[in-house]
């Protein structure tokens, strides 16, 4: 018996048409058939969040999601974080503030910070403390992890307030 | 490991969901969230052969007011229950206990009304739904019927509905001004399933409780209602002496399960002073006018 959906859904931007078995997870579905291998697969059953992308905005679990039930949204992996080449600011604070040792969380990790730093621009440290509760790392003892989200948040300002004043302020 | 081969059906009424469930039979199973579900089946603890996703049904997507009710969908995510301006209006404790569920992307799949079917007994929303007194609504091939919440939960995850009939509707009355609620909870990690946990609520009349309801979870199983605890604080003004007295009334007769995260006595000591701390907080909740 193999049941199977056709789907069409939204992966970074790109609209995305594809038959998949009902019984593949959503992760499975990026990693294997798209070559997404950002989205990672860690404890598979929901604890971890390494698989963590958003979906139409959201974060979810992929790892226990199914991809059939992914049909018509829009999926945002940590691939469509950077654009041009360059990396998000989130990245950047990740890099410059050594948030990540051997990497496993940290497409999960960059995802739900994202989110978060979208609900709450200017976090707290506690905020940001328990916003990461989802997602568990290994290596960091999480504290860098923190240091980079709220300099992120403060980059981030930064940058939208660079651009929100160009067209109302522009140079003498 | 990865889930066994099961057939995905996406009905899009109530009426095609109940004559699939019908047809697949012991096969069949809802699916909601999935947030605890699909672990199961990824783990092929759980093998469905037929999933009837009830998410694709758009009519029971919603959250509604009415008649001092709070009217919840089968397919209402857990995240928009918590946001929702009329929820933490009507039912403050169901909002509190809602962020003690998993994390936010647990809850932004997760669903109320699937919590209560799945019927975890160290889950926040039944305990909930049964210090409310929540009214369900149960859809079968044999038609409509409504239940309480307390004729629900019959054992660990297992419930009173027949087989093939489908939760739909959760609904929350609310407590009347002058009320105070709380949901507390310890758990060993932020996120995970409660040691043990109480959801209260209290309504005062000149100072003295006139309304009480106290629900556990964690300590047996299926969520607990002290009903013996809520009877004396009848009448009672809440000060500390009576609320640790009903705090031990609530806790005195349960023995709750010995495992990796504690022995009995250590639950139930720590839903003792769960069970004190939650009827405080709703205690000064209900003088302070806030609900």
């Amino acid at each position: 018996m193999t049941d199977r959906h056709r789907i069409a859904l939204t992966v970074n931007g790109r609209p995305c048409e594809a038959e998949v078995e009902s019984r593949r997870l959503l992760v499975d579905f990026l990693r294997e058939d798209l070559g997404l291998k950002g989205a990672h697969i860690g404890c598979e059953h929901g604890v971890c969040g390494t698989c963590t992308v958003l979906m139409n905005g959201e974060s979810i679990r992929s790892c226990i999601t199914f991809a059939v039930q992914a049909n018509g949204s829009s999926i945002l992996t940590v691939e469509g974080l950077s654009g041009d080449g360059r990396l998000h600011p989130l990245q950047e604070a990740f890099w410059d503030h050594q948030a990540l040792q051997c990497g496993y969380c940290t497409p999960g990790m960059l995802l739900r910070a994202y989110e978060f730093l979208q609900e709450n621009p200017r976090p707290t440290p506690d905020q940001v403390r328990a916003a990461i509760a989802s997602n568990l790392c290994r290596c960091t003892g999480y504290q860098f992890i923190v240091e980079a989200v709220l300099d992120a948040a403060r980059r981030l300002e930064t940058a939208g307030a660079g651009r929100g004043q160009e067209p109302a302020a522009p140079r003498a | 490991m990865k889930p066994p081969p099961f057939v995905y059906h996406a009905p899009t009424t109530v009426a095609e969901a109940v004559t699939l469930l019908d047809e697949t039979g012991e096969e069949g199973q809802v699916l909601a969230g999935g947030q605890s579900l699909i672990p199961l089946m990824n783990f092929r603890l759980a093998r469905p052969g037929h999933l009837v996703d009830v998410t694709s049904i758009r009519d029971l997507d919603y959250v509604r007011r009415e008649d001092g009710r709070l009217r919840i969908g089968a397919a209402t995510r857990q995240a928009a229950v918590e946001r929702d301006p009329a929820a933490a209006e009507q039912a403050p404790l169901l909002v509190e206990a809602l962020g003690f569920v998993g994390h936010e992307p647990i809850r932004h799949r997760g669903t109320v009304v699937g919590s209560l079917a799945h019927a975890d007994p160290a889950a926040e929303i039944p305990a909930v739904a049964l210090a409310m007194d929540a009214e369900l609504t149960a859809v079968g091939a044999r038609g409509e019927r409504r239940l309480a919440a307390s004729e629900l939960f019959t054992g660990p995850f297992s419930t009173s509905l027949e087989p093939g009939e489908l939760l739909t509707e959760a609904q929350f009355t609310a407590w009347p001004p002058g009320s105070g609620h709380a949901f507390l909870e310890f758990a060993r990690r932020h996120g995970d399933f409660a040691v043990a946990g109480a959801a209260v609520l209290l309504h005062l009349d000149g100072g003295v409780v006139d309304r009480a309801a106290i629900a556990l979870c964690g300590v047996a199983g299926t969520p607990v209602r002290a009903t013996e605890a809520e009877r004396r604080l009848l009448g009672e003004r809440p000060t500390p002496a009576v609320v640790e007295a009903a705090a031990e009334a609530a806790t005195a007769g349960l023995t709750p399960v010995s495992d990796v995260h504690g022995s009995s006595a250590y639950r139930r000591q720590v839903a003792r002073a769960y069970v004190r701390r939650a009827l405080a907080l709703a205690a000064e909740r209900a003088q302070g006018g806030t609900r």
